[in-house]
């Protein structure tokens, strides 16, 4: 499968072939980018009419090229897995509730304020040692193992924290194990003591702040209603300055409130973060600020908007450059056909703990349907069928993945997204799946720009 | 090549290692709540990284 796709840019219009299966990127010109697409793709009217155009000779030199590319395995190339059944043995990473309680009351939480529509428990110190025992009992010869604290907010409960923290460096070298831990925060409890001890612990810390200060406080209010804006902006700057070169992101949650959610993301740069995050919204479709179909091309002008700005950025450099997390495209060093088949590996090698100690396939899951229970770490797995369930679920498995150019880069999309929107693990989530798209398309460009620019 | 020219080859089909799993959970990174793995690292790469730099 190839996929021809152009992006403009103000002084220059850029044509690019992705060849799917080898992950080989192309830049080509015109004539070629017409060439292609009547090979792989189907042309539009108007490129119809300028394909017509070509003469002959520059034809047959591109189609030249383009066999040459195929016979090289660099273009329209085979799928190099065609079954593939994930595991169920080995679990690698949890995402820990610490509590389910929270000191904000954003208005589009998917967890019902922080409480996931449960009763606001505060995961024990024992619960967190058993969450490490259940761990480490359950990777096999994994020696790179996960705990990420989540909440609520978890820095309601430091406690735990920093119990299984202690716990889990007590005990990995006794089992050959490495832990890696990271938290997500709102921020608002980030005081000196709590900045220098998540410094010094914490693998990646991901602060939650919206961008601009109206963007975040119309939707991220503190519990008796006032804004939030200030104080956590004051919080991630500080811990920001103390950083340095540690893994952290600033993570912006976009709605249809702010579509125009570059000057947002442009707006925690200029606060001073140089690694950046913004997710779409995740919310009941008949919710005011949910995205909808509606929504789409405006979105997807505002990625194109934003990469234009993002270029110029990096460009720039200095205190100007910035990572945002979904144009990162590791066409390098990236990940395994194995791991790009199967996502997140929620429900397998990927779990959540709630307060209680009771196992979910993955954070969304907590406080849902109880037929999504794996069992808890107190008494392991109670219900495998789950996790056989999962295990099941790839690119491989799901029938509008087949022919998707992005599927190599998504893994299949988030399950829990599929089950809220369309019913069931292996539907589609197809806003979804066109944000994921158009990203795709702005992150080739961006690394074959930037290539070609550091020539 | 004229018309082609090649920014990244076989980035899928050169990767080192195919399952070893000690690769970080694509939800424990910044996510949360789409799904991205086309911007996670392969350990293996890293550490043949961090041993051709010593060899440098």
């Amino acid at each position: 499968m190839v996929h021809c796709f152009s992006y403009d840019r103000a002084k220059q219009k850029y044509y690019f072939l992705w060849d799917v299966e080898s992950g080989s990127l192309h830049t080509v010109d015109y004539p070629a980018f017409l060439c292609a697409k009547n090979r792989y793709s189907c042309l539009t009217p108007e490129e119809n009419v300028d394909y017509s155009g070509l003469s002959n000779q520059v034809r047959e030199e591109i189609e030249k090229e383009l066999d040459e590319g195929e016979n090289a395995g660099v273009l329209n190339t085979k799928p190099l897995i065609d079954f593939f059944i994930k595991s169920t043995k080995i679990v690698k990473a949890l995402c820990l509730h610490i509590c389910h309680d929270c000191n904000l009351n954003c208005e589009y939480c998917f967890a019902g304020g922080g409480n996931y529509n449960t009763e606001n428990d505060y995961m024990s110190e024992e619960t967190g040692r058993k969450a490490v025992d259940f761990l480490i009992a359950n990777s096999g010869k994994r020696k790179n193992l996960e705990i990420d604290f989540f909440g609520g907010e978890p820095l309601l409960n430091m406690k735990t924290v920093k119990e299984v923290v202690r716990y889990a460096r007590e005990i990995e070298q006794k089992f050959d194990k490495k832990f890696s831990f990271t938290m997500t925060t709102n921020c608002l409890l980030l005081n000196d003591e709590n900045i220098a001890w998540l410094n010094e612990n914490m693998e990646n810390v991901v602060l939650s702040i919206d961008g601009r200060k109206c963007t975040h406080n119309a939707v991220r209010h503190t519990r008796n209603g006032k804004d939030s804006y200030d104080i956590i902006l004051k919080n991630a700057q500080k811990f920001r300055a103390v950083r340095g070169d540690k893994k952290y992101y600033v993570r912006a949650t976009f709605t249809a409130k702010n579509l125009d959610f570059c000057d947002d993301i442009l707006s925690l740069n200029d606060a001073g973060f140089d690694q950046i995050s913004a997710e779409p919204v995740v919310l009941p479709e008949d919710s005011p600020m949910a995205l909808r179909e509606e929504h789409l091309d405006a979105i997807c002008e505002e990625y194109e908007k934003f990469t234009e700005k993002y270029l110029e950025r990096r460009k720039m450099g200095g205190k100007h450059w910035f990572n945002f997390f979904h144009f990162m495209l590791d066409l390098e060093h990236g990940p395994c056909p194995d791991k790009r088949l199967t996502g997140c590996g929620a429900g397998t090698e990927y779990m959540a703990v709630s307060p209680l100690g009771e196992l979910y396939p993955c954070h969304r899951f907590v406080g849902g349907d109880e037929k999504y229970r794996i069992g808890s770490v107190y008494t392991g797995v109670e219900n495998p069928d789950v996790r056989e369930k999962f295990a099941k679920l790839s690119v491989l498995s799901k029938p509008h993945c087949k022919n998707c150019f992005a599927k190599y880069n998504c893994g299949g999309g988030c399950t829990a997204n599929a089950i809220q929107y369309a019913g069931k693990p292996d539907a589609q989530y197809a806003m979804g799946c066109e944000l994921t798209k158009k990203r795709l398309e702005c992150s080739l460009a961006i690394v074959a720009i930037e290539k070609s620019e550091n020539k | 090549m004229k018309h082609i020219q090649e920014v990244y080859s076989k980035t899928l089909t050169k990767a080192h290692s195919t399952g070893c799993g000690e690769c970080q959970s694509s939800c424990q990174s910044a996510c949360k709540t789409s799904c991205t793995v086309g911007n996670q690292s392969c350990k293996q790469e890293e550490k043949i990284n961090i041993q051709k730099n010593k060899e440098l």
